[in-house]
């Protein structure tokens, strides 16, 4: 111990403190603040990065999430659209259908209706025809019957008889 | 911050302290002469004993003369190298009596003859008195002592400002940061992210703010500390590491500088403590008022604990991984009556090397725990009450 005394130098100490002083001064002002500075300023560099690259995703997230809601609306439109198309299309198909057995139908109609009348009317002429050829048989066999005396005698008198009979 | 937490590093903090104690405790005996001595003066430890006197009444240059080869000779190198040094040797021829290195300047105050101002090369190691301003100086034990002209009789202490082989290491550590950090703080003006050796020191940096200071002093007051957490870290690990270079600087390992950190650590966290902290200190809130005033004084106590407690470790760490460097490199001159110098070698340099490689995982942990502890103990201080 009393080594230890007899070794301590108050001139080395005050020297020492005189250098210690100095040195962080000097280090202060050349080494340590600047290094500070420049680390402080790094870290808040990387942290603003961090949260800049954070944020981005963030929003990046957003934006396919939004898209992803557009694209199923889209769809969904899509769909809507082509099945009212189909709706639209297919009333149009039985519409024209219906249309196209209701034409056929009047057509149909008309043509019975005509045929009808072609019939009736060919049936009618006939009659008529008929009716003409009747009457000059009817003359032809009337002119003979009563082309000499005897026969429009034994005419009279059948005609007599039968009126009798009756 | 929770208070387990805290706990778990004040007792790893504890843990280093009374582990690197002991180990220091135990080269202290070795010098008291207690026979349980570390394994490296186990051998000869007789003759060390012996010779231990003698050394210590002509310490000032010995070792220089002739080569060093003995138990007592090896001894007394490595208390001079543990000691501060008005010179900067780096090899010595002792045959011959040359130092390769070169002379510090000497400054010293003295009450009666004023400032004195001279190189270290008027000592010639040591062996000559220095004479300035009409006063006489000499070295006596790594120590400068005013004497009279032929330096035999003591005159009293000056007060030594030199630019000592620590100061010198010191200065080197402050300038190595300066210009490092410097160039770093610069690298952000060029772009976010540092090139060069900056990639190396950011992660450092990063280290002491997220790993020591936010979590200790906490979110809202680290920021204030920062500079010295910083510095004491980067000072203390540097000249940590440079103590391991061959240029061997112990500037960690002398009790003046750690006493010098650790007074700063606690003046901070005195001036900063608020009243929640002086409460705990003074009247100790939520305990019966006998234990209050029982608490007081232990917590006064406290106070000056904790810093002497950063004061002891780093020295005691530092000062112990020297010793234990410089034994286990002292084995190959040992070791080699009993397996030959080949083998001697081999031996101190397996060891040596493993050491090594301890002390730099050492040389990081003692700054880390110093500036650990320091932000703990300014944590308790700035603490919010909750």
């Amino acid at each position: 111990m009393e080594k230890l005394i007899g070794d301590f130098s108050i001139g080395l100490f005050f020297m020492q403190a005189v250098i210690l002083v100095i040195l962080i001064l000097l280090a202060r002002k050349f080494a340590w603040k600047p290094i500070l500075e420049g680390l402080s300023k790094r870290e808040e560099g990387i942290q603003n990065a961090i949260e800049a690259a954070a944020k981005a995703e963030a929003k990046m997230k957003e934006l396919t999430a939004q898209n992803d809601v557009m694209m199923q609306e889209a769809r969904a439109e899509r769909d809507a659209m082509i099945k009212d198309a189909k709706a639209t299309a297919n009333g149009m198909i039985e519409e024209a259908k219906s249309k196209a057995s209701q034409e056929a139908e009047k057509v149909l109609a008309s043509a019975r209706e005509t045929i009808a009348g072609e019939k009736n009317a060919a049936i009618a002429e006939l009659k008529t025809q008929v009716a003409a050829i009747s009457l000059e048989i009817a003359e032809k066999v009337v002119r003979g019957e009563l082309a000499s005396d005897e026969k429009q005698k034994a005419l009279a008198s059948k005609m007599a008889e039968d009126i009798s009979l009756n | 911050m929770t208070l387990a937490q805290n706990s778990v590093r004040f007792f790893i903090g504890l843990m280093f302290t009374i582990g690197t104690t002991f180990a220091f405790a135990n080269e202290q005996h070795g010098h008291e002469g207690q026979h349980e001595a570390h394994a490296v003066h186990a051998e000869g430890h007789e003759a060390h004993e012996e010779a231990h006197g003698e050394h210590d009444a002509d310490h000032g240059g010995h070792g220089y003369e002739g080569m060093i080869d003995t138990q007592e000779e090896i001894q007394a190198y490595k208390e001079h190298h543990l000691q501060d040094a008005h010179d900067f040797v780096l090899f010595s021829d002792n045959e011959k009596g040359t130092h390769i290195g070169f002379p510090l300047p000497v400054i010293l105050w003295d009450g009666e003859t004023g400032m004195h101002f001279f190189m270290s090369s008027k000592f010639h190691h040591g062996e000559t008195v220095a004479e300035s301003n009409g006063a006489f100086f000499k070295l006596a034990h790594g120590k400068i002592v005013k004497t009279d002209a032929e330096g035999h009789e003591e005159l009293g202490h000056p007060i030594d400002f030199s630019i000592t082989k620590n100061v010198l290491g010191m200065l080197i550590a402050g300038l190595l940061m300066i210009w490092m950090f410097g160039s770093l703080a610069k690298s952000y003006k060029r772009g976010p992210v540092p090139t060069g050796i900056g990639r190396i020191l950011e992660p450092l940096v990063l280290y002491v703010r997220d790993e020591i200071a936010r979590p200790n002093i906490g979110e809202k007051h680290y920021k204030k500390f920062m500079s010295f957490l910083l510095t004491v870290f980067f000072f203390i690990w540097i000249l940590n590491l440079l103590g391991l270079t061959p240029l061997a600087f112990n500037v960690t390992g002398n009790i003046a500088v750690t006493a010098c950190l650790a007074l700063f650590t606690f003046f901070i966290v005195q001036f900063s403590g608020n009243k929640h902290y002086w409460g705990h200190i003074f009247w100790m809130p939520g305990v019966p008022v006998p234990m209050k005033i029982v608490l007081a004084p232990i917590e006064v106590l406290g106070m000056f604990t904790k810093p002497f407690s950063l004061l002891i470790r780093l020295f005691a760490n530092i000062t112990a991984g020297h010793m234990v460097l410089m034994s286990l490199i002292a084995l190959t001159i040992i070791l080699k009556a009993q397996f030959g110098a080949v083998g001697s070698t081999a031996i101190s340099l397996f060891l040596s090397l493993f050491i090594s490689l301890i002390e730099l995982l050492v040389a990081f942990l003692q700054a880390y725990i110093f500036t650990m502890l320091s932000s703990l103990f300014i944590g308790m201080a700035v603490e919010d009450h909750h």
